[in-house]
């Protein structure tokens, strides 16, 4: 990189925060892997992350030394669980600012939290008694965008169709930016929710808010993000992004499958009706009727994910060692070195921002008219893991006129001589396919 | 080198220049004609596939879709090989095929029956592949099915 003296008073490039990327990839033990005979070169982050021994550890640790079940024992093992589950929800709080540990819900994944969301309204929709910002019917709209995930359309579709209530999405521009000039016919009275994307799986663009969450507020309507791919990236504040609702999932942030997150605003959720019913989300239950625990617990119905969770609390703990602001900016380095490499690859076109600002790492291309599919099998043979397909966003494929893209994202562990193998390897994809 | 089992030339060259692209109509009016369109939702790869047939002869298979370099080629290869054949002689070819292709890398293919479909071989081998390969074969069926003519016994991909 050149650098050029930035006059004295200004912030220096020593300021930024770093960390040393090698030390880190040794706390992972997958990368030391070979592919195909060639060292492992893990370009799919943005599809799930690795876990580092640290997590690792922990997960095992919970199940050799502190199994048993929550919320329900009094014996020793099971107070060691339920204080190690919760102690996790309250490091997740912590993690994204919430404003009290009990805004935190455990679910399974960003999808499954979206869903709980959007049953949320639909069982509010039946009831004349519940909150009204919840009940949904012909007239009332809900708002999402061009560039979401699957997650976050589906969900919303079902509901629209079972309560009658109207989809609406924001376009997306040539640039892969979210179109906001239409947001004031848009988002309107009769907007009841606007769910959108904080950064793009597929196009890597950060959204930014601020404009949507004031006109949110000016009609009174709420606001969810799917912070799925940018939580593990950068600094998350509930408080500072004012939205109503996150999710996120653990997964993608060093911990494990099967454990993701939604945190809602305590008044919100404490409107809301469950979405599943079960053991541990009660207050009391008779055979004429039940009435139900207070958030998060009213959210979580039967065993939680228990060692998941206490291992996405280590995990948590290892990002925040390490610090988010760090990564943030160590992967704002790798995409601005990858924007410039992939730039010299004759015949690769970008779909979404192509400079490195409000965008993540996260970048999607094709290269001429080789298809996805292919370009991914010899970039594996080389070791190189890319994914290849329509990436859960089928619209933003069919907005960009492709079947489907090649995409290569990046996490902490990323280097860019990883990014030099990537390239080298669309080289070696127009040899065969040329 | 690994990769040249799964791109062998036989596959390239159907990509590039493949066989009987694009749908036709049936020339002969009297012929029954049917067509299925199969989608492999994981990538998106798209086909359809049409036959024409006086019952017994499989008088025309033209085809059109949009996808990787196996599952194109492979079209290309069905067009070459079921072409003008006798329905229970496809019912032979389409079940080798499958054979082949759910066989991961262990069946050994006879190029008599075969032809060029013998380079696919080596997609066996790659279970995230054997999908796109079989894209159009399992179309073929389905659109002859829906011509009145039975290909293959169940298939289990």
């Amino acid at each position: 990189m050149t650098s050029m003296a930035i006059p004295a008073g200004m912030p220096q490039y020593d300021d930024v925060p770093r960390f040393d990327v090698a030390k880190v990839r040794a706390d992972f033990p997958i990368l030391d892997r070979e592919v195909n005979g060639h060292p492992l070169v893990y370009l799919d982050s943005a599809n799930t992350s690795h876990k580092p021994r640290q997590v690792l550890d922990v997960l095992a640790e919970h199940y050799a030394l502190h199994n048993a079940n929550v919320s329900r024992s009094v014996h020793t093992l099971g107070t060691e669980a339920t204080e190690a589950y919760e102690g996790a929800r309250a490091k997740i709080a912590a993690f994204v600012n919430a404003p009290s540990v009990d805004e935190v819900v455990f679910t399974k994944n960003s999808t499954e939290a979206i869903n709980l969301v959007a049953y949320a309204f639909s069982n509010a929709s039946l009831r004349a008694d519940a909150d009204p910002r919840f009940r949904l019917g012909p007239g009332d709209e809900i708002v999402i965008s061009e560039m979401e995930h699957h997650s976050n359309i589906v969900p919303w579709q079902l509901l629209a169709e079972r309560t009658g209530a109207t989809l609406r999405w924001f376009p997306v521009t040539d640039q892969g930016r979210l179109d906001e000039s239409g947001l004031d016919d848009l988002v309107t009275e009769r907007t009841k929710i606007v769910s959108l994307v904080h950064m793009s799986n597929i196009l890597g663009t950060v959204n930014a808010t601020s404009r949507i969450t004031a006109r949110v507020r000016e009609v009174g309507a709420l606001l969810l993000l799917d912070c799925s791919q940018s939580v593990p990236h950068l600094p998350m504040d509930v408080v500072d992004a004012d939205a109503d609702f996150i999710v996120f999932t653990g997964h993608k942030m060093c911990g494990p499958t099967g454990i993701g997150v939604l945190w809602g605003r305590g008044e919100l959720l404490a409107a809301m009706p469950p979405f599943m019913g079960g053991g541990s989300m009660i207050e009391t239950v008779t055979m004429a009727g039940s009435t139900f625990a207070a958030p998060p617990a009213r959210f979580e119905a039967g065993t939680p994910p228990i060692a998941e969770a206490v291992a996405l609390g280590a995990a948590v703990d290892y990002l925040t060692a390490i610090g988010m602001p760090a990564i943030q900016w160590h992967e704002k380095e790798l995409t601005a070195y990858a924007l410039d490499a992939l730039a010299t690859v004759p015949g690769l076109r970008i779909f979404g921002p192509t400079v490195p600002v409000g965008r993540g790492g996260t970048i999607s291309f094709a290269l001429g008219d080789v298809h996805p599919h292919d370009v991914g099998q010899v970039l594996d043979s080389l070791g190189v893991q890319v994914r290849v397909g329509h990436h859960c966003a089928k619209p933003v494929c069919t907005r960009f006129g492709v079947p489907a893209m090649t995409r290569a994202s990046f996490y902490l562990y990323t280097t860019t001589a990883e990014i030099d193998a990537l390239v080298a390897g669309l080289e070696q994809v127009r040899k065969v396919f040329e | 080198m690994q990769l040249e089992s799964l791109y062998q030339e036989i596959i390239l060259d159907h990509y590039k220049h493949p066989q009987g692209r694009g749908l036709r109509d049936a020339t002969d009016p009297a012929a029954r004609v049917g067509e299925a369109h199969h989608v492999n939702p994981t990538c998106g790869d798209e086909i359809t596939v049409r036959v024409a047939t006086d019952g017994s002869v499989f008088t025309d298979i033209s085809y059109d879709g949009m996808g990787c370099s196996i599952s194109q080629a492979s079209a290309s290869i069905l067009h070459e090989l079921l072409r003008g054949r006798a329905a229970s002689d496809a019912a032979v070819v389409h079940e080798a095929f499958v054979e082949l292709m759910s066989g991961r890398g262990q069946v050994t293919p006879d190029e008599d029956v075969l032809g060029d479909g013998v380079a696919f071989a080596g997609v066996a081998r790659y279970p995230a592949r054997v999908k796109c390969a079989l894209l159009s074969w399992m179309a073929f069926k389905d659109a002859a099915a829906r011509a009145g003519v039975g290909v293959s016994p169940e298939v289990k991909a």
